[in-house]
């Protein structure tokens, strides 16, 4: 199917769906998002049955303020699908899919890891890149880059993110 | 689906606490007796890079297993957040270190994506010829370490020797022998020089050969069958469901390959095969990985043959959008052409405001987000690249296949002997930089 | 008569003669020459690659550059067999006291070499997630910039690195 065919495709039970750059891209309340996602991989011509990555983006100042992405492929007919969840700041949990895509198991954890967005239902939802007892979810847009001055002879210079350059 | 073997929870790197909390037996809250628990810790030298494997043994035996990832996390793609676009490229081709090439192809297509433009086509048949010469590189690896990490050192130094003929090539090509940045949004920094041709042409009629030499060595070698028939076998099924792609994929039987399925930078025009197998176990890898190889060597002398026939620039031609500067060597290193210096300095001011642009503010991309996955040497290795509309990334979420590779280690290796977790990482062949970024 | 032992030596007749020659020909020391050249020449490193400049160490241990033309290229594996740690790529938080228990577990006399950038300095990450330089956690001998360091640099440093051993007091 063609971008385009297969937007029309989800669209029909899925209405927001956006086909921009040659990919599209559908939201999904996380109520629906399991039932979604069965969908997705059993519909005839859409069978979207393979789970590339789960991920997350943070936009602090909008609503809803996380999005979490999810990349489908499909194995048997080569198209892809791009599936964004709304987090919202005071709410964040997302239901868990490792029990449909076990390849989500080490991805969701590094979501959690990075962002400290709960998925409700994962096996071992634990750090995974940092250390144990480490705090904060540094790729989180608040949270600052954490490097230290740079030191030359007589004079240090602060970390890129605090440098006030363009 | 029963996930009992991943609900435990992995206590910090402490040297003097507890690390063995979790194998605790969770109905009497003591260990078990029979069993013993050890640490294949961070270093290590058969862990194929910094991984950890907590082992519940019994005897030789492997009851669990527990990889612990995360020390060689690096926090790129945080720092992609902070640096222009082009800067991107320095910081992601860091991730997978020993196919350098890839990470940056993946995130300049899919900058380019977004941005809307097209390269030139000389771009587009330098960066498939890098990209297939370092496929071979990161094979050769692959075999390198696999056989020294099984005991055969000689293949070691058989490895790295083919692989220095190949860096040298790189060095030649890009300045560096690791960590190019040489492939960047808009096309390639410079263009091939004038010994390159020579030396690729020397290459490509050595490396067959040589191949041939590692199958003489390796191929019926009683011990190195030995040590791989059968073991780490995983089904084309529970490949798929744990979303392994690559070698480990193909070696099951499925025939999947991004080249062929989703073809990018003209790989539509190649004359190559995808190699599969049926067994599935480590030696499968292993024939998949020197197979691939001649593959891409097959590529390579096509992408080679095509140069002469496709001329024309190496980076776009939109100021906004390509380096504008044209490189050189000169007497001190690789720089500015005196040409291109001569052009913005005496003749065009408009050049000279562009390049100023270009050089302190880099490329604006129009937001959005994309998704584009290339066929790295260990799987489908994609980047997720978010803009909202400045000069800078907003997100660069590196998809990589080592990450989701890895996550097979317990399907491969619990019910087997400790002898097997070797070979069955080898034959992964995971490269901890990419898993841990 | 002068006594021709070897051809070109002609032990005098005078004292001051014959202990000149003696001084051209034979080998004379003191014990921390002695013991500072028995160190350098058999230095094992400790398997300690991390990152990119961990490939860069296998190929200068490789054909091309060849470590064992210094005696090293056993890299040994137990840090209780080792004395060099050549700390090569980014060591991150994790790392770190993975990194300094290893270097507690080497046995004296012991040196390290902090190899490229991000092991010296912190290289390009400046960040949460790696150590801003392994100088924080373990003394460091001699440090090798590069990204990576070509195998010619790392080599520079691991004679610069002899050098220091010929010549440093051995006992301290």
């Amino acid at each position: 199917m063609s971008v385009a065919e297969l937007a029309a495709a989800v669209e029909a039970r899925y209405p927001d769906v956006v086909v921009a750059r040659g990919e599209a891209t559908v939201v999904i309340d996380r109520n629906e998002l399991l039932d979604a996602l069965a969908w997705l991989r059993d519909e005839r011509g859409v069978q979207l049955d393979a789970l590339s990555s789960v991920t997350a983006t943070h936009w602090p100042d909008r609503d809803p303020a996380f999005w979490v992405v999810y990349e489908l492929r499909s194995t048997a007919l080569v198209q892809r699908l791009r599936v964004k969840v709304p987090v919202r700041e005071d709410d964040q949990h997302v239901p868990s899919v490792t029990e449909m895509f076990p390849t989500a198991n080490w991805h969701e954890r590094e979501t959690f890891d990075l962002y400290g967005i709960e998925f409700d239902g994962h096996p071992d939802l634990t750090r995974i890149l940092l250390p144990a007892g480490w705090e904060g979810h540094p790729l989180r847009k608040d949270e600052p880059l954490g490097g230290v001055p740079t030191w030359f002879k007589g004079a240090t210079m602060p970390p890129i993110d605090e440098r006030g350059m363009a | 689906m029963s996930t009992s073997r991943h609900d435990l929870p992995v206590a910090p790197f402490d040297p003097s606490g507890d690390v063995t909390e979790g194998f605790r037996d969770p109905s009497t809250g003591d260990y078990r007796q029979e069993t013993m628990i050890i640490n294949m810790g961070p270093q290590h030298p058969s862990t194929h890079g910094v991984l950890r494997l907590l082992l519940e043994l019994d005897g030789e035996t492997i009851i669990r297993v527990k990889p612990v990832i995360g020390y060689l996390h690096t926090g790129i793609e945080k720092n992609t957040e902070y640096r222009s676009w082009v800067q991107g490229v320095t910081y992601v081709t860091r991730a997978d270190y020993v196919a350098p090439f890839f990470n940056e192809l993946a995130y300049c297509m899919a900058v380019e994506r977004l941005l809307g433009v097209e390269v030139p086509p000389r771009a587009q048949v330098i960066r498939v010829l890098v990209c297939e010469l370092n496929r071979i590189t990161s094979h050769l690896v692959a075999l390198a370490t696999g056989g020294l990490e099984l005991g055969a050192s000689s293949v070691m130094l058989y490895g790295l020797r083919e692989r220095e003929l190949i860096m040298e090539i790189f060095e030649v090509i890009t300045g560096l022998r690791m960590n190019h940045a040489y492939i960047r949004p808009g096309g390639v920094v410079m263009d091939l020089p004038e010994e390159a041709p020579r030396k690729l042409r020397d290459l490509i009629d050595l490396l067959p050969h040589r191949i041939d030499e590692y199958e003489t060595l390796l191929n019926d070698n009683p011990i190195w069958r030995e040590r791989n028939t059968d073991v780490a076998v995983m089904s084309a099924e529970r490949c798929m469901q744990l979303g392994i792609t690559g070698p480990p994929l193909r070696s099951a039987g499925v025939a999947l390959d991004l080249r062929k399925d989703e073809p990018y930078c003209g790989y539509e025009t190649y004359d190559f095969d995808v190699i599969t197998r049926t067994e599935g176990d480590a030696y499968a890898r292993y024939r998949v990985r020197i197979d691939e190889m001649r593959e891409s060597l097959k590529i390579v002398e096509q992408a080679f043959s095509r140069l002469a026939d496709t001329p024309g620039p190496v980076m776009i031609d939109d100021p906004k959008v390509g380096w504008q500067a044209k490189l050189s060597v000169g007497p001190d290193g690789i720089g500015n052409d005196p040409a291109y210096l001569a052009h913005i300095m005496e003749e065009s001011m408009e050049a000279l405001i562009h390049h100023f642009k270009m050089v302190t503010q880099g490329v604006e991309v129009p937001p959005g987000e994309v998704y584009m996955a290339v066929e790295a040497p260990r799987g489908e290795l994609g980047m997720y690249v978010v803009s909202d509309g400045g000069n800078r990334p907003y997100r660069v979420k590196i998809r990589d296949p080592s990450f989701v590779n890895l996550q097979a280690v317990p399907d491969l290796i619990e019910g087997a002997l400790i002898a097997d977790i070797i070979p069955a990482i080898a034959s992964l062949d995971p490269v901890m930089g990419g898993v841990d970024r | 008569m002068p006594v021709e032992r070897y051809e070109g030596v002609h032990l005098g007749t005078t004292p001051e003669e014959i202990e000149d020659e003696v001084e051209r020909g034979v080998l004379l020391t003191t014990l921390d020459r002695a013991i500072g050249w028995a160190r350098k020449q058999s230095m094992w490193p400790a398997t300690f690659g991390l990152a990119c400049c961990a490939i860069e160490m296998m190929a200068t241990g490789a054909g091309q550059y060849d470590l064992s033309r210094w005696g090293m290229e056993v890299f040994r594996a137990s840090p209780r067999q080792a004395d060099l740690m050549i700390v090569s790529g980014r060591v991150s938080q994790k790392m770190a006291p993975a990194l300094r228990r290893i270097y507690d577990q080497m046995a004296d006399p012991k040196w390290v070499i902090s190899m490229g950038v991000c092991a010296s300095a912190g290289g390009m990450f400046t960040n949460y997630a790696v150590v801003q330089g392994v100088d924080t956690i373990v003394p460091v001998d001699v440090y090798v910039p590069g990204c990576p360091p070509k195998p010619e640099m790392l080599m520079y440093g691991i004679l610069t690195l002899q050098k220091k051993v010929r010549t440093e007091e051995p006992f301290k």
